[in-house]
């Protein structure tokens, strides 16, 4: 069945369209991971046009993120006064991104910037999760390996402008915070994604804050910076398409419930493996595209009536 | 002989500066519609397309019959009908992909000023055998005599190469299209045709010209236009971004919102 796309002025099978919208809801059952990184590249391959796919990809993320941090608010595991500093830094970096991205839509380079940021990104993040996992097996393996030490005293805690963070137990520097929330906005304007994947490992590992509320504290950053960078979208990119948007949630609600039961049951560590192998074939074929020859040399924009 | 000369040239001054001005040559007038006086009356389908979520394409049936004042004279050349369909105009950018750092990326690109969004061409007849060269140019009927070029940026001096790429992959999408001896004309009286409208259309006037021609010169033209307008929700939903764009995004959040906390209510309200 067709469906005719009112932004994007493309018609797509309705099909394709929830089935883009349940794996990405089923990794984000699974894993906890958001799964917008694969929903924009996954619209781009069916022909989406990259704005398009960027702006209703973030827009996306909005509903997936904003019942996990209701949930986390009953749990009472967000950190406000965190999540509120890393939200500062999200709205200035989404800004500068939506800047970006408009700049290089200009100059027609828009698709070019979209497949760069997600073979990096995803090809770090494909190869760090890669490393993690099999150094965990490894490490199940033999039990009498030494631990990571749980406090250390790093680079960001010798930073001025130090403030308590009572939730989380921490007095540092805002600056920290302020950054890593900055460069997910950035992501979130020309990715599309949320940029948990990056977020929550630098809240561990370089603000050192613990992991019960890690997870709530950056759906609430998410949510808010995914939800502003749509409003932006639409009002520079004119990107965002809501019927897209609408099938895509849908096929992400129901994915993720399949998702949360399926890893219940499944091998959590092998899964790990299994995802990092998948963000790297994502993140490989975006790369093939940029590194052969295309088949198409000439593309068409439309950049107004005459 | 000096005044002469300084005519000649103010002339060809006045037609350079007509060239530029309008970007077509300039033509003799059109021939004086032949003594046996035929016209062209032409009706469509429908004068009206509504874009919906399922739109997909449809067949417009342009007929109509040729109108004349006295009997057609024994010598005269074969009648033609050529059908055109024109979508709304666009501003385009063609780019063209090349090879920097490793990386293919877009590097030239030739501005298009005017580009028809949509353009198919119906004839009874061979196109190049029902219109003379001159008849072409002054309607604009060939589908590259529809698009104008101007502007090359980025050093691209092969600049036909792409207006034809442009042209090859509207062709490809079923955007262009000439369709030769596909106008049924019986008796060089009724004609009947059908361009098929694709599923991906752009909103805007949809020009239908109908032109009547003898031996390459065209004797009559009628023209009417169809109005595609996305409808529905669709239609709703394309003004609003178009006009209130914070309004838009603002409710594609709060949509957003709603079913994302409104599914996990529910598969709660479920499980429970």
């Amino acid at each position: 069945m067709q469906i005719y796309l009112p932004i994007a002025e493309v018609t797509a099978n309705v099909f394709v369209l929830l089935g883009i919208g349940g794996v990405a809801g089923l990794l984000s059952g699974m894993f906890g991971v958001g799964g917008g990184f694969l929903i924009t590249p996954l619209l781009l391959f069916i022909g989406i046009p990259p704005a398009v796919a960027v702006a209703t990809g973030v827009n996306q993320v909005v509903a997936s993120s904003v019942s996990g941090v209701l949930a986390h608010f009953r749990r009472r595991t967000v950190d406000l006064v965190m999540g509120n500093v890393l939200l500062a830094g999200g709205l200035a970096g989404a800004g500068l991104g939506i800047w970006v991205f408009g700049l290089l839509k200009r100059l027609g380079q828009t698709e070019l910037l979209v497949q760069l940021s997600y073979v990096l990104l995803l090809g770090l993040i494909g190869l760090l999760m890669l490393q993690e996992s099999l150094r965990a097996i490894a490490r199940s393996r033999r039990p009498d390996a030494p631990r990571r030490r749980l406090h250390q005293h790093l680079w960001v805690h010798r930073m001025p402008l130090k403030m308590k963070f009572r939730t989380s137990g921490l007095y540092i520097s805002v600056i920290p915070p302020l950054m890593v929330g900055a460069l997910t906005g950035v992501l979130a304007a020309i990715m599309g994604v949320g940029g948990g994947f990056l977020m929550v490992p630098a809240m561990i590992y370089l603000l050192g804050m613990p992991t019960k509320v890690v997870v709530g504290t950056s759906l609430y950053q998410i949510t808010f910076v995914a939800a502003a960078a749509t409003v932006m979208h639409a009002f520079t990119t004119g990107a965002v398409d809501i019927m897209l948007a609408i099938v895509l949630i849908v096929g992400g609600v129901v994915g993720a419930q399949v998702g949360t039961r399926l890893g219940v049951r499944l091998n959590a560590e092998q899964m790990r493996i299994l995802l990092a192998v998948m963000v790297l074939a994502v993140a490989g074929r975006i790369g093939l595209d940029l590194v052969l020859p295309p088949d198409e040399l000439y593309s068409i924009v439309v950049t107004g009536r005459p | 002989m000096r005044a002469a000369a300084s005519a000649i040239a103010a002339l060809l001054l006045l037609v350079a500066a007509a060239v530029s001005a309008q970007e077509r040559p300039v033509l003799p007038p059109a021939t004086p519609v032949p003594e046996t006086g035929e016209q062209v009356l032409a009706g469509l389908s429908q004068t009206n397309v509504a874009l919906t979520a399922g739109f997909e394409g449809l067949e417009l049936l342009v007929f109509g019959a040729v109108w004349r004042s006295a009997p057609v004279p024994e010598d005269a050349e074969p009648l033609q009908v050529i059908v055109t369909v024109e979508g709304p105009p666009q501003r385009l950018a063609v780019w063209r992909k090349a090879r920097r750092a490793g990386i293919w990326m877009n590097v030239e690109q030739v501005r298009v000023a005017s580009a028809p969004s949509f353009y198919a061409v119906a004839t009874s007849g061979r196109l190049a055998g029902s219109l003379s060269a001159t008849e072409d140019l002054r309607h604009r009927v060939s589908i590259p005599l529809a698009i104008r070029a101007f502007g090359t940026l980025a050093g691209a001096a092969d600049a036909p190469a792409f207006t034809d790429a442009l042209i090859r992959l509207r062709t490809d999408a079923g955007l262009y299209r000439v369709a030769e001896e596909s106008v049924e004309l019986t008796r060089e009286t009724l004609f009947r045709t059908t361009v098929a409208l694709p599923a991906a259309l752009t909103e805007g006037e949809y020009l239908v010209r109908v032109l009547l021609s003898r031996g390459g010169q065209v004797l009559d033209v009628t023209e009417t236009a169809i109005a595609v307008r996305k409808a529905g929700l669709e239609g709703w939903l394309a003004a609003l971004a178009r006009d209130q764009p914070i309004a838009y995004g603002l409710l594609a959040v709060a949509l957003a919102v709603a079913a994302g906390w409104g599914a996990s209510a529910a598969f709660r309200y479920l499980r429970s």
